[in-house]
């Protein structure tokens, strides 16, 4: 049966070249400390379960200061404007279809997994998608390799390529859910519900449906992540206030408060994955900004739904 | 009281905009020196008490590898670019001729609403969907309709495709009744004595999902007006500029 254990490997092997390559590269002034941090970062994927939770811990502590010192930008060999133009001629079409082999492998996979009885055996059930994902990835790999033939290192310069170019904001996500963890363990939660119980007043279905979803988004914008700020808000003001005092329905108040968080991430810098990382991909000028460009498009959008959330809480969660 | 220095710290780190790496690792080891702070703790308290901090976020960072597990994919995003997969993204869309800015990236918004409201989260992404087709399709739209576009409209453009992706996912995701957040809030309310059916929750998730493309559809709509005004402006002067283009 492939586990997540069978991906962690593939994982690794990924990033311990992308630190081969990087140290080899003359072109990169800090050509080391690119080696080093995508060197560390393999070594988490090959021997995390090895090296004890403090281990881990110094491992995250070196990614953290590689990535403060500052990476640099590879250069690695690849196509000129010219060749992809003609490339892209010659080829017309067909050149979509390798790309969607990925997510119809992810897609199959689950469902393969979900809905057959031998699938579970061929993969583990608790990681289907992900593990779905990295078979899908290889597929495409090899498709590209025998159609395409470029150098046999191409894949590995190609990823190099763009994973310098997403840099250190690769592992901010993974660093906020440690953080998370580290929040949980001291009771972060239980004290900024306090707060917000003793200092605002929640004795009206509207201002207790206001604070519950602007905390929501505020609190989003914080920790990156409406999944960390969900428990904390709704055990704080959401379900003691807006559930058990003023007779909310506890399925929609909680549906649409965790909605009102995601309304947080479209506007916060720590939801990388979302927001930093596709300003990195996309060569925005003002990527290193709080409010970069992505961010910037996105406000509009996100202030509006925010109060449609309120009001949709407030006209249709007290039935 | 003073484990919410934790949370000081990420908000002061963002004003002296450090690396957030190094705000979010500040901010964990604060929080956890902050927990175990007495007024008669000793500097061995303090040391064993940085440590366990250090080690419980390692445990964390181990367990949460899977995170950074879907980077591998940029190898293949990396090839495909190589052939020239963006070039092509651009010609095929400069041969819409209906194709606007706002529109494209509205059918690539409902797109991915719909398709993440069935469950198919990963029929999209910044790395493999925005970057090497969306965007470039936006941009081939614009120049195919008004020739070369200025940097501060290029940079516009492929702000608002990765908008269209995040906000395209996020109130299509919850109408889905697998997907982690509806685990989430199921698991949550279990442990606080409630049971509820994700299907209960996933459905009061559609009337925010529909405001929200009511919302962002009114966006698009503006910014294909605002793109007109700044570049038909522009290419006024060469006569017929934008018919020269197509």
């Amino acid at each position: 049966m492939i586990t997540l254990d069978h991906a962690y490997i593939v994982g690794g092997g990924f990033f311990a070249a992308l630190a081969i390559l990087s140290g080899l590269d003359r072109a990169n002034a800090r050509r080391l400390r690119n080696a080093l941090f995508w060197g560390l970062l393999a070594m988490s994927f090959w021997a995390g379960d090895i090296i004890s939770d403090l281990g881990n811990g110094l491992l995250a502590l070196g990614l953290v200061a590689l990535a403060a010192l500052g990476l640099g930008q590879g250069k690695p060999a690849t196509t000129s404007a010219e060749e992809r133009r003609s490339s892209a001629e010659r080829r017309g079409n067909l050149l979509f279809l390798p790309a969607l082999i990925i997510p119809a492998v992810a897609l199959g996979g689950t469902l393969i997994v979900q809905y057959t009885e031998w699938g579970p055996q061929l993969i583990a059930a608790g990681d289907k998608t992900l593990i779905s994902l990295v078979i899908g990835v290889l597929i495409a790999v090899g498709v590209l390799m025998l159609w395409l033939k470029p150098p046999l290192l191409a894949p590995l310069q190609e990823g190099r390529r763009l994973m310098d170019s997403v840099g250190w904001a690769a592992l901010l996500p993974q660093m906020l859910a440690s953080l998370g963890a580290v929040f949980l363990a001291a009771g972060v939660g239980q004290q900024v519900g306090l707060i917000f119980s003793q200092y605002i007043p929640l004795d009206t279905r509207t201002l207790a449906v206001a604070a519950y979803c602007i905390g929501m988004a505020l609190f989003t914008i914080i920790m990156g992540n409406a999944f960390a700020a969900f428990p904390v808000m709704t055990a704080a003001v959401g379900l003691p206030y807006v559930v058990l005092e003023l007779g909310g329905d506890p399925a929609r108040v909680c549906a649409i408060g965790m909605l009102a968080g995601f309304c947080g991430t479209l506007m916060t810098p720590m939801a990388a994955n979302f927001n930093v990382v596709p300003a990195n991909l996309l060569e925005l000028p003002d990527r290193k900004l709080a409010l970069n460009g992505v961010i910037r498009a996105q406000i509009p959008t996100a202030i509006p739904l925010l109060i449609a959330n309120i009001l949709l809480m407030r006209f249709l969660a007290f039935p | 009281m003073l484990v919410l220095l934790g949370i000081g710290v990420v908000v002061l780190g963002f004003v002296l905009r450090a690396n957030p790496l190094l705000v979010v690792m500040a901010a964990a080891l604060t929080t956890g020196l902050a927990a175990a702070w007495t007024p008669n703790a000793d500097l061995m308290i303090m040391y064993l008490a940085g440590r366990d901090t250090l080690a419980n976020f390692g445990a964390a960072f181990n367990d949460n590898r899977y995170i950074s597990l879907t980077w591998i994919l940029l190898a293949a995003i990396g090839l495909l670019e190589r052939a020239g997969l963006q070039e092509r993204a651009r010609i095929t869309i400069a041969n819409v001729k209906a194709a606007t800015v706002g529109r494209l990236l509205w059918v690539y918004f409902v797109i991915r609403q719909v398709a993440a409201a069935v469950g198919l989260t990963s029929l999209g992404g910044h790395p493999q969907m925005v970057r090497p087709l969306v965007a470039p399709m936006a941009e081939g739209a614009a120049e195919a309709r008004y020739g070369a576009v200025p940097d501060r409209e290029r940079f516009l453009i492929r702000s608002h495709s990765a908008a269209a992706d995040n906000i395209g996912l996020f109130f299509g995701e919850d109408i889905f009744i697998a997907i982690a957040s509806i685990l989430l809030i199921k698991g949550f309310l279990e442990t606080n004595g409630i049971i509820v059916e994700p299907l209960q929750l996933s459905i009061w998730a559609i009337p925010t999902a529909i405001a929200a493309l009511i919302i962002h559809s009114v966006r698009l709509w503006l910014l294909d007006r605002r793109l007109k005004r700044a570049l038909t402006a522009k290419t006024a002067a060469p006569d017929a500029a934008p018919e020269a283009a197509q």
